[in-house]
């Protein structure tokens, strides 16, 4: 198994990567002058939920739903909600928060603005009421750093990150648990087709999901416990993912801060491009989940690996290169450090193709130099996977060994019942052996592997580099939310003005508080 | 799919390395621990199977509680050519590129589908895997496809919405999904949509009508005045091929 540092081999040219960067900055700048300008109806919810307010109605409706709602309905979003729901509970329209929105829920409860020494004893409460949960977080975030230094992290690079979605939580565990005891290191708990078009976050344990499992809290809690318990048996620190996307992100964000998830999916235009969600939604609500992602120690995990489910993996090799640069402009503004930064790429060339591992080496090793210091996440093939298992089989192989040859951190596994089934005992099995295999037949393998310093590889790499450069100016032109509205990722034309979640939207006025996001951005200084 | 003419008998056994060997290999798994016990449990289950004599080339533990099998053995049932049953779709199944490529070529237009979930069903599931990117199934939905023109309305769209914004939009097509329903709204709905639309297009060529859901029964169609439906595990694939074949390959509607 892969044990000793990797090395570099591409030797790439430090002023085009320093160019690369820069581009990638000046296109995102714009797009974060706008996050900073808009608030939405989820930040806002997180923003409760940071203060404590839990539970749903008895239609299932959560009450950080129906308190925004009620405060929005008469003071408007574009103010935020700290102001108004801690100028009520000051006026004693009620003693708590839940009651409070129990309260206005039923129409029994009057908002308004507060100004002057009222806004600023808001202020102060509600500021109060949030550091809680932020410290929260924090405690989350030191009881992980205590556990990974008394049970330790896996003893070997690539980290194998494995899938569970049976949709039932109480099903997901003792597969999770399995899958552990079996090598998993991370465990991604796949959510239920559609709850990313969902504008709230579902409330309890849940037992039917389609396709996969609804991220709710308890559900967090009681499959973090339940890790808890196997990463002890094991003496190895299991990680737990989830996906903060879609509509209500920055909750989901918020949720796995509190029960102490590791990872979670987090790209910056995920949502725009496959889920039809609006643009500037989804980049106000991400800036926010990756400033919470930031002080709660998790690593992000991108999307780049979606663009070539789409997109031809070899023509459209560089808008992955391109979303990597502008994921790591957002995560660093955010807060995010290298550390924290799984930038996601995927093994998707036709295998027909002539020389295609060839050049799968030549964009994960541009991905690996270009981002030496991030966790990069390498995803199997599914493009290609026809339901012959064999020849799955083989090509999972092939995406093994060009992760240990090119040092890649997170593998998440390649299941040869791909567009199949949903992963069998045995599938998850023969998997992990087919990993175990190459690992320990490869060792340190990449010490011995030295691309020509100007042969197939090395050229490919710089190609594609220079092709997102090409990119990134075309991008800083017209701007990404041009660029975006445009088709240039994933082939998907997606206006600003359109997409779902767009009503859930607003620029902030000048009275606009939020006091997570005032904790988060002093963190960030 | 027609039975290809692979030989004059019509009796044929599967075939390992000579024929009439009737060799077949299987894989499986039994929840039980790995001993002798479970590899006398794997040779029953082949035995029951009609694989006689069985060999269990592999077996291996996972976990305490499971054992993996790979049994190979000679099966003693035939294959009767003659009396092979293939139902068969009434289009072919097209992939995207083919699916694009007919449009293309044949409407010289893109095709416009305007899809929504209607009253008060909120659970856009359905129509967002047959519509989204994202897809189902490992299945691209339509909006992937170049030469189709998705509108996705959302869910609990008014009838009178959906059908003034088929209306703008020129649809070709108009796709409904239901997936939860209470008391038969499915069929209410879509009996309602289904007479709005007539109404509406009164001695024009109106969209098509194409709903789906699993509480749909594909046969339907007629009892409840839509063009065609589709039931659980349909996949985006399907769904274009069956609109490409009704919409691109057959000249006129009425």
């Amino acid at each position: 198994m892969s044990t000793t540092t990797f090395r570099k081999h591409l030797d790439l040219d430090p002023a085009t990567v320093r160019k690369a960067r820069s581009l990638a900055r000046k296109a995102g700048r714009p797009i974060v002058r706008l996050a900073r300008s808009h608030t939405t109806v989820s930040i806002e919810r997180a923003v409760l939920r940071l203060a404590g307010l839990q539970g749903a109605d008895p239609e299932g409706t959560p009450w950080v739903n129906r308190l925004v709602e009620a405060v929005c309905s008469t003071t408007g979003l574009e103010h935020g909600v700290a102001l108004p729901v801690w100028d009520a509970l000051l006026r004693e329209e009620s003693d708590d928060l839940l009651t409070l929105a129990q309260k206005a829920a039923a129409g029994s409860v009057s908002f308004r603005l507060p100004e002057g020494p009222a806004a600023r004893r808001a202020m102060r409460a509600a500021r109060r009421a949030v550091s809680a949960g932020i410290k929260r977080i924090d405690q989350r975030r030191h009881e992980r750093e205590r556990l990974i230094k008394r049970l330790g992290d896996p003893p070997q690079r690539p980290w194998i990150y494995l899938i569970v979605a049976t949709g039932d939580i109480y099903e997901d565990i003792p597969q999770a648990q399995a899958a552990a005891r079996e090598g998993a290191d991370v465990i991604a708990v796949i959510r239920s087709t559609g709850q990313s078009l969902l504008d709230y976050v579902p409330e309890g344990a849940t037992r039917e999901g389609y396709a996969g499992t609804y991220a709710t809290q308890e559900n967090f809690r009681l499959m973090r416990a339940a890790l808890d318990e196997v990463s002890k048996e094991l003496r190895r620190y299991v990680r737990l993912t989830n996906y903060a996307s879609g509509l209500c992100m920055p909750e989901i964000a918020t949720l796995a801060g509190l029960e102490r998830l590791d990872m979670m999916l987090n790209d910056s235009m995920y949502g725009i491009l496959f889920r039809d969600i609006n643009p500037i939604r989804t980049f106000v609500d991400q800036r926010f989940s990756r400033q919470v992602h930031a002080r709660a120690g998790i690593i992000i995990n991108t999307g780049e690996d979606n663009y070539l489910t789409t997109a031809d993996a070899v023509e459209a090799a560089h808008t992955v290169t391109v979303s990597q640069l502008l994921n790591e402009y957002f995560a660093k503004e955010a807060g995010l450090e290298d550390w924290q930064l799984g930038l996601g790429h995927a093994f998707e060339i036709d295998p027909d193709r002539p020389e295609s591992f060839r050049l799968e080496l030549a964009h994960a090793l541009l991905a690996r130099e270009l981002f030496p210091k991030a966790p990069l996440k390498w995803m199997p093939p599914t493009r290609h996977m026809t339901g012959d298992i064999f020849r799955g089989y083989l090509l999972d192989a092939f995406f093994n060994l060009a992760g240990v040859l090119t040092g890649q951190q997170i593998l998440l596994v390649g299941m040869m019942t791909e567009a199949v089934v949903t992963p069998w005992l045995s599938d998850r099995d023969l998997a992990l052996q087919n990993v175990r295999y190459v690992v320990n037949a490869c060792g340190n393998l990449h010490e011995d592997f030295r691309p020509e310093p100007n042969g197939f590889i090395a050229q490919r790499a710089r190609q594609v580099l220079a092709e997102a450069i090409d990119l990134l100016e075309r991008i800083c032109d017209e701007g990404l939310l041009q660029a975006i509205a445009d088709g240039t990722f994933g082939l998907m034309k997606r206006p600003p003005d359109g997409g779902k979640g767009v009503d859930g939207v607003a620029a902030k006025s000048p009275m606009y508080y939020n006091p997570a996001s005032e904790i988060l951005e002093e963190a960030g200084k | 799919m027609s039975v290809p003419q692979v030989s004059e008998r019509s009796i044929v056994r599967p075939y390992g390395d000579s024929t009439g060997d009737g060799m077949v290999q299987l894989s499986f798994t039994l929840p039980i621990p790995h001993d002798k016990r479970a590899e006398g449990a794997a040779l029953q289950l082949a035995a029951k199977m009609g694989i006689d004599p069985a060999m269990v080339v592999h077996a291996k533990a996972m976990g305490p509680d499971f054992t993996f099998f790979i049994v190979y053995g000679r099966v003693n049932h035939l294959v009767d050519l003659s009396q092979v049953e293939v139902v068969e779709r009434e289009y072919p199944l097209l992939t995207p590129k083919e699916a694009n490529l007919a449009i293309r070529k044949r409407l010289r237009r893109r095709l416009v589908v305007v899809g929504a979930c209607i009253g008060s069903d909120a659970h856009t599931v359905g129509i967002d895997a047959i519509l989204n990117v994202k897809g189902y199934a490992g299945e691209k939905g339509l909006e992937y496809y170049r030469e189709i023109k998705v509108i996705n309305l959302g869910a609990q769209v008014p009838i009178p919405d959906l059908i003034a914004r088929a209306r703008r939009e020129q649809a070709d097509a108009i796709l409904v999904s239901q997936v939860v329903t209470q008391r038969d709204a499915h069929i209410k709905g879509t009996r309602e949509l289904a007479k709005a639309l007539r109404e509406a297009y009164a001695g024009e060529q109106r969209p098509l009508l194409v709903v789906g859901g699993p509480r749909f029964h594909e046969s339907m169609t007629a009892e409840l005045g839509v063009d065609r439906i589709f039931g659980r595990g349909t996949t985006p694939r399907e769904v274009a091929s069956y609109l490409v074949h009704a919409i691109v390959s057959e000249p006129a509607r009425a």
